[in-house]
């Protein structure tokens, strides 16, 4: 294996509490060696990448998108999702379960991290909670577990029943794995395909009232604190209302182990994003009102929020063109997350770069124990992000390394580019 | 009385609404808010200069030129309307319905579209079951597009329909519009709200012009929140106190076909919300009745208001046929369409 060294860069990696200029030398996968600029000592035969005027930092890790494979191909593979990943600095994802077949088995789990799938960056896959996510027989969770899985969730299907939550968040506590729940009630949500409010009253478009997503978690965080013997760990994807994130402020300050996740297009867009029927801003939980767009900023600046987590959701070009209310949910998102963190959480909205970058790799690695990840403490894996942190650039939805272009930030603004994605050793992006 | 409790939070920039691109095309309808007033006034006068003119000679206005009927749902009034206005017109239609065509195979509205225009169409009318259709294939195709009616959105033409007949009652010998055309007049609108896309559009429309929309039903039919989607809009639940502050009184049929499982409990609809000749009597004997059809006579109106004296249900579909030929002739030859 190559040994690989990155000279010159600014180190930033927040979970050793590092923020210096620092060379780091990679070596069979691993990071070998960090030292003072010109000062690593077995740089010997290693490939040298310059960064200076660079940041340094741990690879990103989203723990929240879909991969479509297997089954999606059409939109998707786990090649082509990973390729995105590595050119938006990400080394580590979490692919949800929600494939055809349903990713309810160690055989699933175990094919989705095969080299064969052609993966540019590391796949920790998410099981189902439940048999074909169907809500009624609970997955033997020891034996996903084993088979690699790092959570189960019945992603895009909620729990609904009491009973099967309660038994799924006991089961998964007993062996130490975190429930990811996407909180919809959708006994409130049937026929609905935005945010309930005025705009999807002008829109004439039936709407997804925020009850249905906070009443889920104030029900779910309820059962956490029934089983708090147990110590279950409930993580709510995708937060997107006031109340849900209230919600879990308050679970935590009672010590409960609950925490959540919010997307980009969460704290920065609203239902006025639909506008004319535009389906790229189609997504579940939909955009929600300016109000609750706050909420999730002010969540990320005080603390509750633990990760920003993309949910990238690709689809064929032929799936968006046509009528709202049929065309399916989800955006893209691995490759504009730097981008627009950097542009508005930590330009705009002033949120330091170091905190930032926690949000996007050491907290999201610590929430799902991904074990040296997120962080480039000597021995922890090699994987990298270099960028430049001023570069102001414009995201074409066209350039994108996905299958798909299903992005409302098509156009967009970006400051922040990656330069180098370094994935246990190996560079698997480059741009110039 | 509890002092107000103000709270200041740091006002933070954030990324700005998206601006629409909308219309492609001038000649495109999708919604009244497309027009300006002074559009909504070029068209009630071509309205009646059209209806007005000798039909051999109006026949030259669109002579030969091609408009497809593109129809996802049935329609008697808006249908027939359309095509009888393109025709006098001079133009040749072709009608497409969603159970006759490749439709029923899975062709999707962009693929239909662009067939139409491969086939020569200079511009569709649509009438489509889902909310914002008339958008995606005004975007697909580039042709001018006239919706005829998008799920519960809006049905630009049944509105400025609605508008010419209220002026004919109210400000009789008044052709083309202002803002404070219809100053200090009150038009309510009553019944299913959340479907209505007629509700939705004349909603846009009419204070535009300077009435006050005054809408009434009940919650599962018209949520609060209608009152916020527009400024000059008003909720009065009450049937009979509505009624009283109306000059024109638009009645809506309950849409079956889109409650999607809400529960309606008909006979206390009937009892709170039928307009009935007693009601009208009481209350607005000097308003005009409105209704944009099809009616339920039983249901929303007794058959003695539907065919009484104050109703102008009739007037409006002759209204259509005006509108429609004003609104065709604008789709193929005009530059800028008055455009908002």
């Amino acid at each position: 294996m190559t040994t690989l060294a990155i000279c010159g860069g600014r180190l930033v990696d927040p979970a050793a509490g590092v923020d210096a200029a620092k060379d780091i030398l990679l070596k069979d996968g691993r990071v070998a060696e960090i030292a003072g600029p010109g000062k690593l000592k077995n740089m010997e035969g290693a490939e040298v990448l310059d960064a200076t005027g660079l940041v340094v930092a741990p690879g990103l890790i989203d723990i929240h998108v879909h991969l479509r494979e297997p089954g999606q191909a059409y939109k998707e593979t786990i090649a082509t999702g990973t390729a995105a990943a590595a050119a938006g600095g990400f080394t580590s994802v979490a692919a949800m379960p929600n494939t055809t077949p349903v990713n309810d088995s160690p055989e699933i789990t175990r094919w989705m991290q095969a080299p064969e799938r052609g993966a540019s960056v590391r796949v920790f896959p998410i099981a189902a909670a439940t048999r074909g996510s169907k809500g009624e027989t609970i997955n033997d969770y020891a034996a996903l577990k084993s088979a690699g899985a790092v959570a189960v969730t019945d992603d895009g299907r909620p729990i609904l029943k009491d009973g099967m939550m309660r038994e799924t968040l006991a089961a998964a506590a007993r062996v130490g794995l975190t429930v990811i729940q996407h909180a919809e009630d959708t006994r409130m949500t049937q026929g609905a395909s935005m945010n309930l409010g005025p705009v999807s009253f002008k829109l004439g478009l039936r709407g997804m009232p925020p009850e249905a997503e906070s009443s889920m978690v104030e029900r779910d965080i309820r059962l956490v604190a029934e089983l708090r013997e147990s110590h279950p760990h409930l993580h709510v994807a995708h937060t997107s209302t006031a109340a849900a994130l209230a919600a879990v402020r308050q679970a935590r300050r009672n010590g409960l182990r609950v925490t959540c996740e919010v997307a980009p297009h969460h704290f920065l867009l609203t239902e006025e994003h639909v506008g004319l029927y535009n389906t790229h801003a189609k997504m579940n939980p939909p955009l929600r009102s300016a109000a609750d767009r706050d909420s999730m900023i002010e969540g990320i600046l005080d603390g509750v929020v633990d990760a920003i987590a993309t949910d990238h959701a690709p689809h064929a070009m032929h799936e968006k063109e046509i009528e709202f209310e049929l065309a399916p949910n989800g955006i893209t998102g691995l490759e504009t997350a730097l981008g627009l963190c950097l542009r508005w959480l930590h330009s705009e909205w002033k949120i330091p770069l170091g905190r930032v970058l926690s949000l996007l790799s050491a907290q999201p690695a610590a929430l799902l124990g991904l074990k040296g990840r997120g962080t480039l403490a000597v021995g922890s894996f090699g994987d990298v992000v270099v960028f430049d942190r001023t570069a102001e650039w414009i995201y074409r939805a066209t350039e994108s390394k996905s299958k798909a272009k299903n992005t409302p930030f098509d156009g967009w603004e970006m400051l922040g580019k990656v330069r180098w994605t370094v994935s246990e050793g190996r560079v698997v992006h480059a741009s110039a | 009385m509890k002092p107000a409790i103000v709270t200041t939070r740091r006002q933070r920039s954030t990324p700005p609404a998206p601006v629409s691109s909308f219309p492609y095309h001038p000649g495109s309808l999708l919604s009244v808010l497309d027009l300006t007033v002074d559009g909504v006034s070029q068209l009630l006068i071509r309205a009646t200069e059209l209806e007005n003119e000798d039909p051999i000679g109006r026949d030259h206005i669109l002579a030969k030129r091609r408009i497809a009927l593109l129809f996802y749902e049935s329609s008697t009034r808006t249908r027939t309307s359309f095509e009888l206005a393109c025709k006098a017109l001079g133009a040749d239609t072709t009608l497409v319905s969603s159970l006759s065509s490749s439709i029923e195979k899975g062709e999707s509205v962009k693929d239909t579209g662009l067939t139409l225009r491969a086939l020569g169409a200079e511009a569709i009318i649509l009438r489509h079951n889902s909310s914002g259709a008339a958008w995606l294939l005004e975007e697909s195709t580039r042709l001018p597009v006239i919706n005829a009616g998008d799920g519960m959105h809006e049905h630009p033409t049944q509105a400025l329909l609605d508008l010419r007949t209220i002026l004919t009652h109210l400000r009789p010998g008044l052709v083309g519009v202002a803002p404070d055309t219809l100053a200090g007049v009150t038009v309510m609108i009553t019944g299913d709200i959340l479907h209505s896309r007629v509700a939705r559009s004349n909603m846009q429309l009419l204070p535009r012009v300077g009435a006050r929309v005054l809408l009434c039903g009940p919650k599962e039919l018209l949520p609060e929140q209608a009152a916020r989607s527009g400024p000059g809009i008003e909720i009065e639940r009450d049937f009979d106190a509505a009624l009283a502050q109306s000059q024109a009184v638009m009645m809506l049929r309950i849409q079956a076909e889109r409650l999607a499982g809400l529960q309606l409990d008909l006979d206390e609809y009937k009892a709170n919300y039928q307009l009935t000749g007693q009601r009208l009597a009481a209350h607005a004997p000097a308003a005009v009745v409105l209704h944009p059809g099809p009616i339920i006579r039983g249901m929303e109106i007794t058959a003695g208001v539907a065919d009484g004296v104050q109703s102008a249900i009739l007037e409006q579909v002759t209204n259509g046929l005006a509108i429609r030929m004003a609104v065709m002739e604008r789709a193929l030859t005009a530059e800028n369409g008055g455009r908002a």
